[in-house]
């Protein structure tokens, strides 16, 4: 069986790991194959960037080669994926090669796109790609007062980073004496300051307790730089000193030049991760890259991509799949930056968060490095 | 006029609201959505936002395995 992954992040990591260790042997006898393709040589712990914008690590902590993280066995090129021709079962690369499979796993990730809301990408910070980390962590550093603007667009990665960012830049502004001088003002599409109802159950008294005001059902429409405000659709306006964007996503490009769903979003069985539709029979959706309504997380992309590599196993061994993805996320949520607390939930359960502990803080900084044993799927 | 249907039940995060606004924007002015929801709290904050950004209500029912099904339809 030729096994083609396409993506070398997260989620495409963990499923050719795992899928290599179980099918060790089929790949020794030449029974398997597994290839990957990815758009760069380099493997990034995205989460890292939320502490770049902070000042507490650099870009370069977070990287590692890409082939170092395989298992023996797999085969990886640098070659981008430009054509999926599902119906013939190839794909064809920049460099003009065409690699045909038995079986396609497609984890491409997404994209912040600043440039979807007009005058968002040239007024505001994120932490979306480590350039804008960086420019964040400069301006934040030389920010002397005033409103910092929390504004959210949707669909986005990692559900948390909103709160993170508010909390993480309240113990930065509070650590440099500046909190008599600022105010926080945080916004967000519906109406709590979270989507998961306890999580926001517990931020909100949070906010209260550290004088961050906020606004809900605020969709952000465009920003006008020249009086430095953000319009919501909702009809409302807030005046920023600095504004820090959670920008709306979309999925790669080449998802969408291909036809395979809108904005970059495959429909994908939210069992069974099969593309949804005629040529969906050997194709496995991960990661962001999925419709599904459920967070576009690392912790998504894992659970769905252990979930995979046992059926496929499964199917190379005795012709069919074992398990049905169950909706399992599970997200840490920093709340400043010596404590924090997490969220476990899955279709049918919605999370619990506790207080926030230093322990849970602890073990996240350790997570940020036990990471890549993850990658190699090993934890 | 396009009509889709988003699947959001069991969804907690981001949520039915959440799904229906990012389906909005890819959207025309005049197509409908039908959201699935299996979180009673979609019956009554998806009538609240809609209003307030002025889209439309079309209709909200409840099917016999608890299913909400919502129907928006984009007006601006
Ligand atoms: C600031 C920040 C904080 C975050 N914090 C958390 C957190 O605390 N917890 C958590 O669970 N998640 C977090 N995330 C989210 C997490 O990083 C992503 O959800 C996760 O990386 C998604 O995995 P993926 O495999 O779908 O995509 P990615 O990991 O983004 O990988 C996509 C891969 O596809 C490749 N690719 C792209 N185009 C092509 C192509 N045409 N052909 C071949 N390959 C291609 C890319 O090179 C890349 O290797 C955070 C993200 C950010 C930005």
């Amino acid at each position: 069986m030729r096994i083609l992954v396409v993506g070398g992040g997260m989620g495409g990591t963990i499923f050719a790991n795992h899928l290599a260790r179980r099918i060790h042997h089929e790949m020794k006898t030449g029974k398997a194959r597994i290839t990957m393709l990815s758009a760069s040589h380099e493997h990034v712990y995205q989460p890292g960037w939320l502490y770049v914008a902070m000042g507490r690590a650099t870009p370069d902590e977070l990287v590692r080669e890409q082939e170092s993280l395989l298992e023996p066995g797999i085969e990886f090129h640098v070659d981008p994926v430009e054509e999926f021709h599902l119906a013939q079962n190839h794909v064809k690369c920049k460099s003009g090669k065409v690699h045909e499979y038995d079986l396609i796993v497609i984890s491409t990730g997404s994209r912040a796109m600043p440039e979807n809301i007009p005058g968002l990408k040239e007024n505001s910070v994120n932490c979306y790609t480590a350039e804008n980390a960086v420019e964040y962590y400069k301006q934040l550093s030389e920010f002397k007062g005033g409103r910092i603007v929390i504004t959210v667009g949707l669909p986005h990665k990692c559900p948390m980073i909103p709160l993170e960012v508010t909390f993480a830049m309240y113990d930065f502004i509070k650590d440099r004496g500046l909190l008599d001088k600022t105010e926080f003002y945080y916004t967000y599409p519906i109406g709590r300051v979270h989507s998961l109802e306890n999580v926001a159950k517990w931020a909100a008294p949070e906010f209260d307790a550290k004088g961050i005001k906020y606004e809900t059902l605020f969709n952000m429409k465009e920003v006008d730089g020249k009086n430095a405000k953000v319009l919501s659709e909702e009809g409302s306006e807030v005046a920023y000193d600095l504004l820090v964007a959670v920008p709306p996503h979309k999925g790669q490009e080449v998802i969408e030049k291909n036809g395979l769903g809108e904005n970059g979003w495959i429909p994908t069985n939210r069992h069974s991760l099969h593309m949804e539709g005629e040529h969906g029979k050997n194709v496995i959706v991960l990661g962001d890259t999925t419709n599904l309504p459920i967070s576009k997380a690392g912790s998504t992309a894992h659970f769905e991509a252990e979930t995979a590599a046992e059926n496929v196993a499964a199917v190379v061994k005795m012709g069919r799949p074992v398990k049905s993805y169950d909706g399992k996320v599970f997200c840490f949520i920093e709340a400043g930056k010596d404590r924090a607390t997490y969220a476990m939930f899955d279709y049918q359960n919605p999370p619990q968060p506790k207080a926030p502990t230093g322990s849970v803080h602890a073990f996240k900084m350790a997570y940020n490095k036990l990471y890549w044993a993850t990658a190699r799927g090993l934890l | 006029m396009a009509e889709r249907t988003v699947d959001a039940r069991g969804s907690f995060c981001p949520g039915p609201l959440m799904e229906l606004i990012s389906n909005m924007k890819s959207m025309q002015v005049g197509d409908t959505l039908e959201l699935l929801s299996t979180d009673a709290g979609s019956a009554k904050d998806v009538p609240e936002w809609v209003h307030k950004v002025g889209h439309e209500m079309v209709d909200t029912n409840q099917d016999s395995e608890g299913t909400f099904h919502i129907k928006v339809r984009k007006a601006k």
